[in-house]
């Protein structure tokens, strides 16, 4: 069984939502991240979502951009960002790590590479924002072939026949774009994610993950009713981007923050396993 | 080669173009596709198209015998086809006139466009003003000091131009920014994509909507010559102007496709903006081309003198033209590029964009190597106005 597969039956058995931080790899500095992931399971991460910096993050809202201009200073390459996920996993065998990027820095790598060098850092999940299915039948090959799951994303605007293909080319879980938007967004409408859901799973027994605009715990709270998986994202950037200049601060105030949406999230029962059992 | 009937269903040109997007734009992108599969083959939109072509744009323009331009360069007859002539002063208006009523059939309100050197902007803002459409542009800041001129244009259309200051403020970036606004206003507004880059369809469309560039020509020098050229040159930044030219004598093997990108300091230097002469192929802006990269696929900088061919992508049929051969493409400096601007305006009385100029520079080769018996069309794809301020920068003289 997968970490990931493993996790999530794990969390089933406590009726309870993963906790999903997202991080730009290599931002502020290189040297902070393998601490802060560290810091971030201590606190109560179920899963982390490691971002890879590129040049061009066309998803993006201005805090990942801005981390990703950071990282890029250091030259953060992919080669560098296996090579953290490494490091974590002397440490920390159980963690799922799922990298999320954009296909360029994959392509110049190519799939095969990539892969297998992913698998051997001990990747579970890879995430590759600007590749839908329709593109991506060599990526999911190879990913397959070295058991690292495909991660793709369904939106607001995903038709019906759309969701059943992504949930085929899906594995580990399928991620929830939760509004029409950028990462870091801030119209999120708790009621269309939930309509939105229900559809997502009339196509797919998989665990769905939700993230784009959760900022704060008690939005948390809210999407852990709804999902298996609660992503944060700019909201844990921007925090990191207010220490940049002080980064031995950023495990611990992180942490912080990340104890504060694990405390919310498992204050609340999730309705769906309320509604199933 | 058999009949072109590239891209295929998924916007494919070999391994080139498709969709490389986040998943909120898969359905709008569908939703285009069906679109202008459908009013670009509707006689009464094309109707409507043609005129808005004829009375607002100015066409046909014409294809001009440079008859000194031949005699100094003492080679192969050249003909400009002056798209300078347009309204607005390139050829960027017949793709905005074309996406700007698809956008209105579509129920649209709101218009997006990204620019470097100000001209898509400029056209896009004209065409939303003409509309009454709300109009958005995103630019560059590097690019907005650099052009002021346009952005002031821009302004006075009604167009609100929101400097992007993210990554290298330049055109890249402001495609990323408009990519961006289209994913958080997908239902109300659309995105014109002012080459022929991007997601599919975007390669094609525009593609199809500058082919009355190379129709008109391949008509007008039937005519005036009684024969196809020998060669036909465009300067390459996206690449909208060479393919609107190319693309009707596509399956004219006899005539030579150059396509001339811009050389910048010199290939030699990294200073320049040629990924089909020196880049390699990668996915960057919806679709998979030929780019300026790094070794980590990080996209760098890009430098030309001309801000319009100061991009490191191309579009993906250029990409395709050129590792099929049909298409050659080659670079050409900036001050190649500045001498071809001299002396078309000297002996021709005509100011070119500083982008025509590659293409101008080029063909002054070009010319000697066919000799007297060829026949050249160049596409003079912009008139140089917008660029005085940036020639006489750099040489030193103060307006």
């Amino acid at each position: 069984m997968s970490r990931i597969d493993k996790r999530f039956a794990e969390l089933r058995a406590q009726q309870r939502a993963a906790l999903v931080p997202f991080i730009t790899a290599g931002d502020p500095a290189p040297e902070v991240t393998v601490p802060l992931m560290h810091a971030m399971v201590a606190a109560g991460a179920d899963i982390i979502e490691l971002g890879v910096p590129f040049s061009d993050p066309m998803a993006e809202g201005p805090a990942i951009q801005r981390a990703c201009e950071r990282a890029l200073e250091h030259h953060v390459s992919l080669h560098d960002v296996l090579a953290m996920v490494q490091r974590f996993r002397a440490d920390d065998d159980s963690t799922p790590v799922v990298v999320m990027g954009y296909l360029n820095p994959v392509e110049v790598m190519g799939y095969e590479t990539f892969a297998a060098a992913a698998a051997a850092a001990g990747v579970d999940g890879a995430l590759t924002v600007d590749l839908p299915p329709e593109e991506a039948d060599a990526y999911i090959r190879a990913l397959r072939e070295s058991h690292v799951d495909t991660i793709f994303l369904l939106a607001p605007t995903t038709s019906d026949a759309r969701i059943e293909r992504i949930c085929g080319a899906s594995s580990g879980f399928v991620y929830y774009v939760s509004l029409r938007g950028v990462t870091g967004a801030a119209h999120l409408d708790l009621t269309e994610v939930a309509d939105k859901l229900a559809q997502i799973r009339s196509h797919t027994d998989a665990p769905v993950g939700v993230g784009f605009g959760i900022h704060t715990a008690a939005v948390a709270a809210q999407v852990a009713q709804l999902a298996d998986a609660v992503i944060v994202g700019s909201a844990i950037v921007k925090r990191i981007e207010a220490l940049a200049g002080e980064p031995e601060r950023i495990p611990a105030e992180v942490g912080a923050f990340i104890r504060e949406l694990r405390e919310a999230i498992t204050s609340t029962t999730k309705m769906t396993n309320a509604i199933n059992e | 080669m058999g009949a072109y009937a590239l891209p295929d269903a998924g916007g494919h040109f070999g391994i080139y173009g498709g969709s490389f997007v986040a998943e909120t734009l898969m359905e709008p992108l569908a939703e285009l596709r069906v679109a202008y599969k459908q009013y670009l083959r509707d006689p009464e939109f094309l109707k409507v198209l043609d005129e808005d072509l004829r009375q607002y744009v100015g066409r046909p323009s014409p294809l001009y015998f440079a008859a000194r331009l031949t005699e100094t360069w003492g080679g192969a007859r050249i003909y400009l086809k002056r798209e300078d002539l347009n309204h607005t002063g390139a050829h960027k208006i017949n793709n905005t006139v074309g996406q700007a009523l698809l956008a209105q059939r579509l129920g649209k309100t709101r218009i997006i466009a990204e620019t470097g050197a100000g001209q898509h902007g400029v056209a896009t803002a004209t065409v939303a003003a003409r509309l009454g459409l709300e109009c958005v542009v995103y630019m560059g800041a590097e690019d907005i000091k650099r052009q002021a001129i346009n952005v002031y244009r821009m302004r006075l259309l009604g167009a609100d131009v929101i400097a992007v200051e993210s990554g290298s403020s330049t055109l890249k970036d402001a495609l990323n920014e408009a990519m961006r606004d289209w994913v958080t206003n997908v239902d109300d507004t659309f995105y014109i994509i002012g080459t022929v880059a991007g997601p599919d369809p975007y390669p094609a469309m525009v593609r199809d909507l500058q082919a009355v560039i190379g129709r008109e020509a391949r008509e007008q020098i039937l005519t005036q010559e009684g024969r196809l050229p020998d060669a036909l040159v465009a300067c390459v930044g996206g690449g909208s102007n060479a393919i609107g030219l190319f693309y009707p004598f596509l399956e004219d093997e006899a005539v030579a496709l150059h396509g001339v990108e811009a050389a910048g300091e010199g290939l030699d230097t990294g200073h320049h903006a040629a990924p089909l002469c020196a880049g390699k192929p990668g996915v960057l802006h919806g679709n998979r081309t030929y780019l300026m990269e790094d070794q980590d696929g990080q996209i760098i900088h890009t430098h030309s003198i001309s801000a319009g061919l100061d991009y490191p992508g191309v579009g993906p049929e250029h990409a395709w033209l050129r590792d099929s051969g049909r298409a050659t493409y080659v670079a050409v400096t900036d001050d190649e590029a500045l001498a071809a601007f001299h002396e078309l305006t000297r002996v021709e009385g005509i100011l070119p964009a500083l982008e025509s100029s590659h293409a101008l520079a080029y063909t002054s080769k070009l010319a000697r190597d066919l000799g007297r018996d060829g026949v050249i069309i160049v596409n003079l794809s912009g008139r140089g106005d917008k660029d005085v301020h940036t020639i006489a920068e750099r040489e030193g003289i103060e307006i």
